[in-house]
């Protein structure tokens, strides 16, 4: 079994007529957290997108534990254990809490002590089980996206900016269950603005811009470089703290 | 009704309150008999216009799509009918409710049957060309309504045929000195039947949860790891079946039926969508019934109103809300 559960090499895509990414190389290894970071309008929601099926790969090749997903559609990448936190979420607000977490279910039922640890890192689901999920506010429906993808055993979860527009408190307790997760050896591609979070949480990290991976590396290694963040983020460590 | 439990928190009021306020108001304008006539005649209009608009307003509201071609699925339905009224003749004379019922049920069977396969061809050769673009969705449904006008009067011609309803069907029944057909009550009892399944499947199955998930965020459903393509066909397939069931009930009320019975009947279906908030069931049902309403009521107090009146109505309720009575939620 190799290192390796995620691969792209060479990877473009267009959105209609604008050509978006210009040949992403990324791979995420297993049981490790990858950070995918890089300024806005980088590429770094098409790379996901691109990867869940949700636009299609005009060159280059993506693969899964080894099985190419360059051409397969987004319910059988679904199928094959890759659970997607879209930017915007996805919740489905006129459904109860509840009814989004079936739907995220295989077969509709779940496993009784899968759903406790899921409601140990987000208790307020319990609490809001049988309410609309329109009706959470923005941190818990962030919640609701991530129990989404961990409320059954999955091979990848592709997560894309969990902390926007969230309060310090709640990206804390976020950052809490990403390393609970990551304890567990979950293997997650984790697009973040959030630095500390980024810092926190991730293992290997990629940085992006313009459509392609301008770095790759330990992310504790660009953590201590405040040189090598400036230069490939533009940030300044000690305003993100 | 356990399934409809909990769904009453977030009811919009007003918008319910529509229908019978509007049929309150229409009583000070006749006296009470005319009033029950018509009213019920109304709802049983309105819950044939139902059994027409709800599918395409699901296949809106799932798809995103807008076709045209539902009228000649309505068409079908009623000449199905007429196919089954002319193979069982027998059974139409014959006075016994069971007879009546029988001589429904495989016209409806057979309806739900054919328009289904028909619609799912229509679905693969040309829906499925022409997601994503709604110019386009018209453009090819429109023709494909003209194509279908064009086969139906090949089969069957462009003469009007008569359709007799089942014998025991016929007549009226006296009620509080008003005169009610009875076949008008039965389109009522199927409308009700059909709305009530159609929320329950909507309401309480997995297939029913994907549907309104869809609804919303058709994208979020596939990164799910449901294929929304079976989906799509499927609630096509079933939309045009309500078709044409609502095409064998229309037919059999109008007792006669021409190639245009089911495109004349789009303006009202497409007004009923907008009233009721383009892809909502409960929407559907509303604005159904209140289109049924004031075709009567009008067409009893102001007959050169009829169809104006609806598109007044339409204006009405679009003044008020401007996305319809019960509009959908996409994210
Ligand atoms: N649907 C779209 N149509 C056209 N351009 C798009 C679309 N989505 C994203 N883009 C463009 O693609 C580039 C990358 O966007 P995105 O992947 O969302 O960046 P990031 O997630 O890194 O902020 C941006 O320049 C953006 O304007
Ligand atoms: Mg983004």
């Amino acid at each position: 079994m190799s290192d390796i559960l995620l691969s792209l090499s060479g990877v473009h895509t267009h959105i209609g007529s604008y050509h978006i990414l210009h040949g992403v190389d990324l791979s995420v290894r297993r049981g490790k957290v990858t950070m995918l970071l890089g300024r806005n309008g980088a590429g770094k929601t098409t790379t996901l997108r691109t990867i869940m099926g949700l636009w299609r790969a005009s060159a280059g090749a993506i693969a899964l534990d080894g099985r190419a997903i360059t051409d397969a559609a987004t319910p059988d990448i679904a199928r094959m254990g890759v659970a997607y936190v879209p930017e915007t979420m996805g919740i489905f607000s006129q459904l109860t809490v509840r009814e989004n977490m079936t739907l995220a279910t295989a077969n509709g039922r779940f496993d009784e002590t899968r759903l406790e640890e899921t409601f140990g890192f987000f208790p307020v689901l319990k609490t809001k089980w049988n309410d609309r999920a329109g009706l959470l506010s923005g941190g818990q429906k962030q919640m609701l996206a991530i129990a989404r993808a961990i409320i059954e055993r999955r091979r990848l979860l592709v997560v894309d900016e969990p902390t926007k527009g969230l309060a310090p408190a709640i990206i804390d307790h976020l950052i809490e269950a990403m390393n609970r997760l990551k304890q567990a050896q979950t293997t997650i591609l984790l697009v973040e603005q959030n630095f500390h979070m980024a810092r926190s949480v991730g293992d290997d990290v990629a940085v992006m811009d313009d459509g392609v991976i301008v770095h790759r590396g330990a992310m504790a290694d660009l953590a201590a470089d405040e040189a090598l963040q400036q230069r490939l983020l533009g940030l300044n460590l000690a305003s993100h703290q | 009704m356990k399934f409809l439990r909990g769904r009453f928190e977030n009811v919009d009021w007003p918008a319910c309150a529509v229908l019978p306020v509007f049929m309150l108001a229409a009583l000070p304008f006749m006296n009470v008999p005319t009033w029950l006539t018509l009213t019920i005649a109304g709802a049983a209009m309105g819950m044939m216009l139902f059994l027409m608009a709800s599918g395409l307003s699901l296949i809106f509201g799932l798809m995103d799509v807008i076709t045209f071609a539902h009228g000649a699925f309505i068409s079908l339905g009623a000449y199905l009918a007429v196919e089954v009224a002319r193979a069982l003749p027998g059974l139409i004379a014959d006075p016994s409710w069971s007879a009546a019922l029988l001589v429904l049920a495989a016209a409806l069977a057979l309806a739900i049957v054919v328009t289904g396969a028909v619609g799912w061809l229509f679905e693969a050769v040309i829906i499925r060309r022409v997601y994503g673009s709604h110019l386009r969705q018209i453009l090819i449904t429109v023709g494909g309504l003209i194509v279908a006008q064009e086969l139906i009067i090949v089969f069957w011609g462009a003469n009007p045929i008569p359709l007799q309803k089942p014998a025991a069907m016929r007549g009226s029944i006296v009620i509080a000195g008003a005169a009610i057909e009875v076949y008008r009550l039965v389109a009522v009892a199927l409308g009700l039947v059909i709305c009530i399944a159609l929320q329950f499947v909507l309401a309480r199955t997995r297939l029913g949860l994907v549907v309104r998930a869809g609804v919303e965020n058709i994208e979020m459903v596939e990164a799910l790891g449901f294929r929304v393509r079976r989906l799509f066909v499927g609630v096509f397939v079933a939309g045009t079946a309500l078709a044409g069931v609502g095409g064998v009930m229309w037919g059999f009320y109008q007792g006669l039926v021409t190639p245009a019975i089911g495109p004349e009947m789009m303006i009202l279906v497409f007004i009923i969508l907008i009233i009721g908030g383009m892809g909502s069931i409960g929407g559907s049902l509303v604005a159904a019934i209140l289109v049924g309403l004031m075709t009567n009521y009008s067409g009893f107090l102001a007959p050169k109103l009829a169809l104006g009146s609806n598109i007044l109505l339409m204006v009405a309720v679009l003044l008020w809300r401007p996305r319809g009575l019960f509009p959908l939620v996409k994210s």
